[in-house]
């Protein structure tokens, strides 16, 4: 393969074994990844630990370089491919030791508008950032995110619009979770080609974000305010 | 049958049209809906749209068809509809072309699948492929004259593309990136990069469509020229960025002033085939052609300005260590 120097994952500290996750995370190695979940928790180091201090730690990297336009979007995916994986081992550890849980989301591209590309990104950086996602899609309604929040209680709803003219129905969607009294259980994250920050204020969404690693940030800070209220 | 590049040759610049959708939901297409469908179901109306960018100066005009390969027609339930809606919308570009006052090219649309090609996502190059062969077998029976593959991102999606053509038809092809993303594409895609391995594939056009402003799509296509002096280059930019209006409508602020003066400067930096894209009507294409023609003075043309993402990043990633 390589003629470098082959690395031995047991012979390295616990900083080492952290910061090798995080340059296999960014280079999107998965079977690595794997390779690496299962030496820390043969060393008994907790799954929120591993996850905190190498999967998220590592995600947190990757985040900052494609905001700062260094990495694009097919090194982001594979770098959430390979945070999927090590997640898959640490999911029912997480649910088994009753470790803190980071948050749970709602995704989805709101009715009339089929584009997804943008929403799956977000979708898969929250993922990495070791969120919870639901993602309902293309071409929701009202009924179809009021349905998902009763049925898996997120914390956040993200919504996502390309056009200019299907934009508008978030507000629709904001105004049915006030009339339901939902509203201040949720916070609500908007985003999509079109849209600012002024609209977002004016349709009363908690924020507009403009890219998958601004949702990640924003979604991680109101969650920190959740949670310390 | 190489028209484009007998045109070509005999002008020094050729004007593509405007918008398509932009057009289409002003006549009445609903949100959501599927433009791909208005060929068979509202072809008077997609010729109505040629006709009036023939007649405000297009000598190549698109083909209803951006959204024509199934993947995309699948999330209308249409994609049992791939041969016969490209067809018709081949058929409708044919029919404004051929009554035409002046010499016009069909170029038969052809936009992203919308799907990730492995191993980023579960599209195979070979279903890619396949996908883009069966809308090339309906544009070709259709009737264009050439083949038109646009605002991509990902130079696999695109080499599939031109590979699917290929399969089906000997026409000429053009092909165009959208260079939306700090100067790169959104799959991080340079211009360099882009016309280094587009040129490899014999294509007959490349350049910049879509886009996020204008000045990026600029950029893009002076650094095209700069690799290849020698290229056919296209470039078909937004008209300018959304705002929002007073009346608190969205709008696009690239006025036929402005994108003449587009057109004018583009043309000067090495595109010769020139046009507009989102945003854009017959009245923004009227004033680029006038402008390319010279029938506007020159000092009152707007450099289009700012509100940019830039230039291309060139700083490379560190290159971690390797295992």
């Amino acid at each position: 393969m390589s003629d470098e120097e082959e690395i031995i994952l047991a012979e390295l500290s616990r900083e080492e074994l952290y910061e090798l996750m995080h340059e296999d995370l960014y280079d999107g190695y998965a079977a690595e990844i794997e390779a690496e979940v299962h030496e820390a928790l043969s060393r008994g180091y907790t799954p929120y630990d591993i996850l905190t201090g190498g999967l998220v730690a590592g995600m947190d990297i990757v985040g900052i370089d494609f905001r700062d336009g260094i990495l694009f979007v097919p090194e982001v995916l594979m770098a959430a491919k390979a945070m999927k994986a090590g997640m898959a081992i640490l999911r029912p550890l997480l649910a088994e030791t009753g470790a803190p849980r980071i948050g749970k989301m709602v995704i989805g591209t709101v009715k009339g508008d089929i584009h997804d590309i943008g929403k799956n990104l977000v979708g898969m950086m929250m993922e990495g950032a070791g969120f919870e996602v639901i993602d309902l899609g293309i071409n929701n309604s009202v009924d179809n995110y009021l349905g998902a929040i009763k049925e898996h209680e997120p914390d956040i709803l993200g919504m996502s619009a390309l056009l200019t003219t299907t934009m508008p129905y978030m507000r629709v969607v904001i105004q049915a979770l006030k009339d339901e009294g939902m509203r201040q259980d949720i916070i609500v994250l908007v985003g999509g080609a079109p849209l600012n920050e002024a609209f977002a204020e004016d349709i009363e969404a908690d924020a507009y974000c403009r890219d998958a690693a601004v949702a990640v940030e924003t979604a991680k800070k109101f969650m920190k305010i959740k949670q310390e209220r | 049958m190489k028209k484009l590049q007998e045109m070509l040759a005999a002008n020094q610049y050729l004007i593509l049209d405007g918008a398509m959708g932009t057009m289409l939901f002003a006549m009445g297409l609903e949100q959501g809906g599927a433009p791909e469908l208005w060929n068979v179901a509202h072809p008077e109306r997609i010729r109505e749209v040629h006709r009036r960018y023939i007649e405000a100066g297009s000598q190549v005009i698109l083909t209803n068809s951006f959204g024509g390969t199934r993947y995309r027609l699948k999330l209308h339930d249409l994609q049992d509809g791939v041969y016969e809606l490209n067809k018709a919308a081949a058929a409708n570009g044919r029919v404004a072309a051929d009554s035409a006052p002046h010499p016009v090219l069909v170029a038969g649309s052809m936009g992203p699948t919308g799907e990730l090609l492995e191993p980023l996502g579960s599209m195979t190059f070979a279903e890619c492929r396949a996908a883009f062969a069966e809308q090339a077998r309906g544009l070709a029976d259709g009737g264009v004259d050439v083949f038109w593959i646009e605002t991509m991102s990902h130079l696999d999606e695109v080499r599939a593309a031109v590979e699917g053509v290929r399969l089906v038809c000997s026409h000429p092809i053009a092909a165009t990136l959208s260079f939306d993303t700090n100067g790169r594409t959104m799959m991080g895609v340079t211009a360099e990069q882009a016309i280094t391995a587009l040129r490899e594939w014999k294509l007959a056009a490349v350049g910049a469509n879509c886009g996020n402003n204008l000045p990026d799509t600029m950029a893009a296509i002076a650094a095209m020229r700069a690799v290849d002096p020698e290229m056919p280059l296209i470039a078909k930019a937004n008209a300018g960025i959304p705002r929002w209006g007073s009346d608190g409508a969205l709008e696009y602020d690239g006025t036929p002033e402005v994108m003449a003066g587009y057109a004018y400067h583009v043309h000067q930096m090495g595109a010769q085939l020139v046009g507009a894209c989102c945003g854009s009507a017959p009245e923004t294409i009227r004033a680029m052609t006038a402008a390319l023609r010279g029938e506007i003075p020159t000092e009152h043309w707007v450099m289009p300005g700012g509100g940019g993402g830039g230039t291309a990043v060139n700083r490379e990633r560190e290159r971690r260590r390797k295992r």
